[in-house]
């Protein structure tokens, strides 16, 4: 298959590698995927709890050079996006940027909820943080 | 030493410069038809027929009337199973062969089943091969043919095919091998190993593509098959068509020089499959080979590198010729069947890649391939969460994905 220039410049330099701690209550972490459908994309938000802007993003990926680019995509639009603007990115999105073929749109599919899984673990834990606030 | 480098040899191999030399004649000055009884173009290109003929039958001990020429291994597959369930219909319907074989006979015997033939698909073992015990117990008297592969092109593991011959022979029933992957490459005689129809493909041994041959026994037992294309009864009637001259003299040259020069060749293949197979193993943790090293192609290492994906891979060797059983690298977006089949688990296969070395392929190459796949792989775990998590001692067996 011929993958598009943009992909492999992902592949070959991939951005925003590496792992953040996943107990940084600022940390988000979404982890989506599984070993035997041959992709698994972790991708790690760091947010600023005053701004709600997203300072940092990480990503590791098991898979194929588009599901790679298409991570290693996401973290670059994520980071100085808001939260709720992060919500925002579709997969189609990464599809036109990529100029994947139609049989690659899955990898675009599994980044996009890679994104919304690292923001609802990150929304999620300070949900419970103000309920601790709250209930002390 | 040149760019790219072809690692990919079970998919198919280089002309070897002699068999090509030997077909040369054969389209210009000697084109005639060897069909053609009374005059000298016909006997010239019936000639050469026949002693193409003759070459094949020497590599394989056979005799020369026991070759039937085809377009392929392919239509030999497909000659061999419906000519032999057509043409035995009356004792039975039944047919036994494994869950690894190539698609042309997988996919030969769901169009059989669909006409209310019968067939068994014998699972493998972890190590590839098929239990003898369980092939035995799958024969009943209705089964009319057994079809197991001599060697598998994915994994090369080699079949415990005399056995098979020997069990087969001993049952009354007929025994056909695909031996696409084996002729040529390792020792392969019809008589030893009780063969009844063998398929033999040309560009799979250094011979031209688009032809090949059917081994057909004609003697305890005589083997008959019900043609499956009508035209004007060529082949002893089995294979009717204008036969295809410059391939068949170049499939029976490649056979000569495979027979001429396997034992050295086969050593040399040996020495260099071992050397890649070293170098990665040294450098490598958590490499897996699929299919046992003991029964196997001198030229075969099929090997996954855990935590990492098939497809990411051969990207990352882009300036190297090798195949993945990766879904992304199939049409199906389904990982490699045959490394299923050996219940390693979907995630090795999507982590497989399958190197086939061959007659061109030099030692400098070997290094080169060795050396530019251990680095990608170690980049792509730089990569992989999956590998992070191994190192950090989780189970990834007992975690909970999310599949989709």
């Amino acid at each position: 298959m011929a993958y598009s220039n943009k992909v492999l410049d992902h592949y070959n330099n991939p951005r925003n590698v590496g792992s953040m701690d996943r107990n940084d209550p600022n940390v988000g972490t979404g982890m989506v995927g599984a070993p035997e459908c041959g992709d698994v994309m972790k991708l790690q938000v760091k947010v600023n709890p005053e701004t709600g802007v997203i300072e940092d993003a990480k990503f590791k990926t098991f898979g194929c050079g588009s599901a790679i680019a298409s991570s290693s995509l996401a973290t670059e639009w994520l980071r100085g996006k808001t939260v709720d603007e992060a919500l925002e990115i579709k997969n189609t999105d990464i599809v036109n940027e990529l100029s994947l073929p139609p049989v690659k749109i899955h990898c675009s599919v599994l980044a996009e909820d890679a994104i919304k899984a690292a923001i609802s673990d990150y929304k999620q834990k300070t949900a419970t943080k103000s309920e601790a606030v709250a209930s002390s | 030493m040149k760019l790219p480098i072809y690692m990919d040899y079970h998919a198919t191999t280089p002309m070897d410069p002699r068999v090509f030399e030997a077909m040369r004649p054969y389209f210009m000055e000697t084109f005639g038809n060897a069909a053609s009884r009374n005059h000298s173009f016909g006997w010239e290109a019936e000639n050469a027929v026949e002693k193409s003929r003759k070459q094949i039958a020497d590599l394989i001990g056979a005799t020369s009337k026991e070759i039937v020429f085809t377009s392929g291994a392919t239509e030999s597959d497909n000659l061999a199973i419906k000519g032999v369930v057509e043409m035995y219909a009356e004792k039975g319907n039944h047919v036994i062969t494994a869950a690894t074989e190539h698609k042309a006979i997988l996919d030969t015997c769901k169009r059989l089943e669909k006409h209310g033939a019968r067939v068994t698909y014998l699972p493998v073992q972890t190590n590839g091969l098929v239990d003898l015990q369980q092939l035995q117990d799958a024969i009943t008297d209705k089964t009319v043919l057994i079809s197991i592969m001599y060697a598998n092109n994915e994994i090369g593991v080699i079949q415990p095919v005399a056995e098979i011959g020997k069990l087969a022979k001993s049952k009354g029933v007929l025994f056909h091998t695909d031996a696409t992957q084996a002729v040529g490459k390792v020792p392969v005689n019809v008589i030893r190993d009780n063969i009844d129809l063998m398929s033999i493909s040309a560009h799979k041994m250094y011979g031209p593509k688009g032809v090949g041959a059917l081994y057909v026994r004609r003697k305890s037992p005589r083997v008959q098959l019900t043609a499956q294309m009508d035209g004007g009864g060529h082949e002893r009637g089995m294979r009717s068509g204008t036969l295809n001259v410059p391939g068949i003299v170049g499939l029976g040259e490649a056979c000569a020089i495979c027979h001429a020069e396997m034992p050295e060749e086969s050593k040399r293949m040996a020495y260099l499959r071992d050397k890649l197979r070293g170098k990665l193993e040294a450098a490598l943790d958590e490499t897996y080979i699929n299919g046992t090293m003991e029964h196997r192609l001198p030229n075969n290492l099929n090997i996954s590198f855990a935590y990492v994906e098939g497809e990411s891979l051969l990207m990352g060797i882009n300036d190297i010729a090798v195949s993945s059983g990766s879904a992304c690298t199939s049409a199906t977006l389904e990982p490699s069947y045959v490394l299923k089949a050996l219940g390693a688990g979907d995630d090795l296969a999507h982590s497989s890649i399958r190197f086939g070395l061959g007659r061109f392929n030099t030692e400098e190459e070997v290094d080169y391939v060795a050396a530019k796949v251990i680095d990608v792989v170690k980049k792509l775990r730089e990569l992989s969460p999956l590998y992070e998590m191994a190192k950090e001692g989780i189970d990834l067996t007992k975690v909970q994905w999310a599949a989709h």
